[in-house]
């Protein structure tokens, strides 16, 4: 792994490519269109009273907004109130230390085999490349993510990391990779397969991995949130638990916690409520006298806190609002573009609008400044978001990061002006040029209608599944004042 | 890593939020407000109904029990669904009810997980739990694990008995903990693992098709002890007699 290109994934700078490839693939884009009419009628449902979904989402912008107000203070309390609990609390600036350090925990307890419980951040830091350099096999357990591990893929969606693919292709898929397994298309038995697989594996990991949805600050509590109790499995059953979360999730108060808890699972999909709701509050007591011992639950519990591009967002307070997230994939779900073009198209660990406004900071505008164009801008997003986080303002601010020099008085952004070339300013130039003169500009329109017939029947870009632009038969001008000779 | 180079991670991160941290902050917001405003005010047997709907429809089972009868009712149900094992706490407040009910295979979860656990994911069938509540809103268990009743006891076998008291039944999540003052002095009531359960586990990760028992139990059963029906059931005995 290089410095630079900690990530393993395709470069950002081919997203337009693999967006034309998703879109022509008729296959891939039913899988969306119905998993995504199927999210958003399921999430629609949960908030039959729209004023009540108001306040709810005021509230937990409030929540988020607080505690990001106060972020410095909430870590150091956190990392207090866990240490007392005997929780290990590391720090990582980027990926590359993440990964060292819980490479180095798996080292000391000589771990071969990690169970890994749904982390987007670990997904973030490529931890799984990281492990098996190392030496050390790391195993998806949540249903989705084994599959698409088993396929040698990515997470396509960031709840449901299985989403573009059908139950054929996963049947052909476990019949082929795991052994003794013959094809079966029954969704019972398929999840069956991968239980008793994952069992086996639970029962004999040395060490577990999840990430975090809320960490509690004054309690030193760290959430999570999960319908398959594969979460519960490796916070539990191995004796060294590893969670990993970005610096932003975390909250001052305990009662802050169900508002924002309520809103998760009801947007996302639609349940007022997950299976389970696990609260960890350290590794299993030991029992001074050995009579209240506990029998179970990790021996040692370890907190990994990852900065990778936050601080950046953080630093500026516009898009400060990018750290609000809690991770829904709402945004994504009724997105346009993300429907039609589905998760892997973005090249990115997070895909969608909350990609699009995250990926730049983690790595860099150079890279990514192709994805806050990949938005009509209708505004569905911004609309469901239930931490209220303006997505479309975000994608407007970055597009013109990308473009141009920083603001007078803010840092530059790593990758600040990428997107910038000496056709696209001299286009510009000459725009200003022409609009702003306007002898010039009733030259330029006689020009482009009398000539209007040497328009190119192909327009680069534009033609490929749009008729051509042409030029009407006189100006607007020229029109107007027609229509006014003719009304006197 | 050496632990100077994590020491200068946690600096530097800190100091870049600090150094741009707002000035001005945001008051706090009045989570108390929302709930008061979205309180149901229900009566305490619609609550108890609100939580077996609820219940029932993250596929829980809620069979009423009583006081008396509900290890009869434990023995009958494990009976009925083939179970050959279960397991109950090592010192849990119900270990003499349970032995008393002459229930086939009952073991104690007595010894680490370390010294059992191929026993415990392959050959135990059921698990039975008391519990510290339930959320009504939500159809949901609360679940506090200790050494009397250890974590996995309500994780690994594939059936999950829960003994709940109707008298503990809070309407929202929100409720219960500011009820049961769970954040009180740093929360240091919280155990290391507290638990919310709403049903047998579940997944829809193959083409959003539901399927129960994804890692954890494939059935839930809530044996629900409501004492106040109980009374009220006996006295109206009494009266007919
Ligand atoms: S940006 Fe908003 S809608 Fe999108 S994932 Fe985050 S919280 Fe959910």
């Amino acid at each position: 792994m290089s410095a630079q290109h900690p990530l393993q994934f395709v470069p950002a700078a081919e997203f337009k490519q693999r967006s034309v490839d998703a879109t022509s693939d008729a296959h891939l884009r039913q899988s969306f269109r119905g998993a995504m009419d199927f999210l958003m009628a399921k999430r629609a449902a949960q908030f039959p009273d729209d004023a009540s979904l108001q306040r709810q989402r005021a509230i937990a912008e409030a929540i988020r907004q607080y505690s990001l107000a106060r972020l410095p203070d909430l870590l150091e309390q956190l990392e207090r109130n866990l240490t007392a609990k005997g929780v290990q609390v590391h720090w990582a600036e980027n990926a590359e230390e993440a990964n060292a350090i819980i490479v180095g925990i798996a080292q000391r307890h000589s771990a071969k085999l990690m169970v890994k419980g749904k982390s987007m951040v670990s997904e973030e830091t490529e931890l799984n490349h990281a492990m098996e350099a190392a030496g050390i096999a790391a195993l998806e357990s949540d249903m989705g993510e084994y599959i698409v591990q088993l396929d040698g893929e990515k997470p396509s969606h960031i709840i449901m990391p299985a989403i573009h693919k059908t139950k054929q292709q996963i049947a052909r898929l476990f019949a082929e990779k795991v052994p003794g397994v013959s094809y079966t298309e029954s969704v019972d038995e398929l999840i069956g397969i991968g239980r008793a697989v994952l069992r086996e594996k639970f029962m004999h990991a040395d060490i577990g991995l999840s990430g975090v949805n809320f960490a509690v600050a004054e309690t030193g509590t760290l959430c999570l949130v999960e319908n398959e109790g594969n979460g519960r499995m490796c916070t539990t059953v191995p004796d060294v638990h590893v969670a990993i979360t970005g610096i932003e999730k975390v909250v001052e108060k305990l009662e802050h916690v169900p508002p924002l808890y309520g809103l998760l699972t009801r947007s996302a999909t639609g349940q007022a409520i997950t299976t389970y709701f696990n609260m960890i509050g350290g590794p299993r007591k030991g029992g001074a006298d050995g009579k209240g011992a506990e029998l179970d639950g990790p021996k040692e519990v370890h907190l990994v806190l990852l900065d990778n591009g936050r601080t950046q967002a953080y630093a500026d307070e516009q898009m400060r609002a990018t750290l609000q997230c809690i991770r829904c994939g709402a945004c994504m779900n009724h997105c346009p573009v993300y429907t039609r073009i589905g998760g892997h198209a973005y090249g990115t660990t997070y895909p969608g609008p909350i990609g699009e406004i995250i990926s730049p900071h983690m790595m860099g505008l150079a890279a990514t400044h192709a994805l806050p164009t990949a938005s009509s801008l209708c505004g569905a997003c911004g609309e469901v978001c239930p931490v209220k986080i303006p997505i479309p303002d975000l994608l407007i601010r970055l597009r013109g990061e990308a473009t141009h020099e920083a603001r007078p008085g803010h840092a530059p952004l790593v990758g600040q002006g990428a997107a910038r070339s000496a056709l696209m300013d001299a286009v510009w130039a000459g725009w200003a040029a022409l609009y702003t003169r306007p002898a010039l500009y009733r030259a330029f329109g006689w020009l482009a209608t009398r000539f209007r017939f040497l328009t190119p029947p192909t327009q680069s870009g534009w033609t490929v599944s749009r008729t051509p632009l042409k030029p009407a038969a006189r100006t607007l001008r020229e029109q107007l004042a027609e229509r006014r000779r003719k009304t006197h | 890593m050496s632990a100077n180079a994590n020491v200068s991670a946690r600096e530097r991160i800190l100091g870049r939020l600090r150094a741009a941290a707002p000035q001005s902050k945001p008051a706090a917001p009045d989570v108390h407000a929302l709930y008061a405003a979205m309180r149901k005010d229900d009566s305490r047997a619609e609550r108890i109904a609100r939580f077996c709907a609820q219940m029932a429809f993250w596929r829980g089972e809620v069979v009423p029990v009583t006081a008396d009868g509900w290890t009869d009712t434990l023995r009958e149900l494990c009976a009925a669904k083939g179970v050959a094992s279960l397991l109950h706490g090592p010192r849990g407040v119900h270990d003499s009810a349970l032995a008393a009910a002459g229930i086939p295979g009952l073991k104690a979860y007595d010894r680490p997980v370390g010294e059992w656990k191929q026993e415990l994911f392959e050959a135990t069938d059921a698990g039975f739990t008391s519990t510290r509540g339930a959320i009504a809103e939500t159809g949901t268990l609360i679940i506090w694990p200790d050494a009397a009743e250890p974590r996995l006891m309500s994780l690994v076998p594939p059936i999950h008995f829960a003994l709940l008291d109707a008298d503990c039944i809070h309407d929202t999540l929100f409720d219960a903990m500011t009820a049961e003052g769970w954040s009180a002095d740093g929360g240091r009531s919280l155990p290391t693992n507290a638990l919310l359960i709403s049903g047998p586990s579940k997944t829809a990760d193959i083409q959003q098709t539901l399927a129960y028992g994804a890692h954890g139990p494939k059935e839930l059963v809530v044996l629900l002890l409501d004492k106040t029906r109980e009374t009220a059931a006996n006295a109206a005995e009494e009266n007919r007699q």
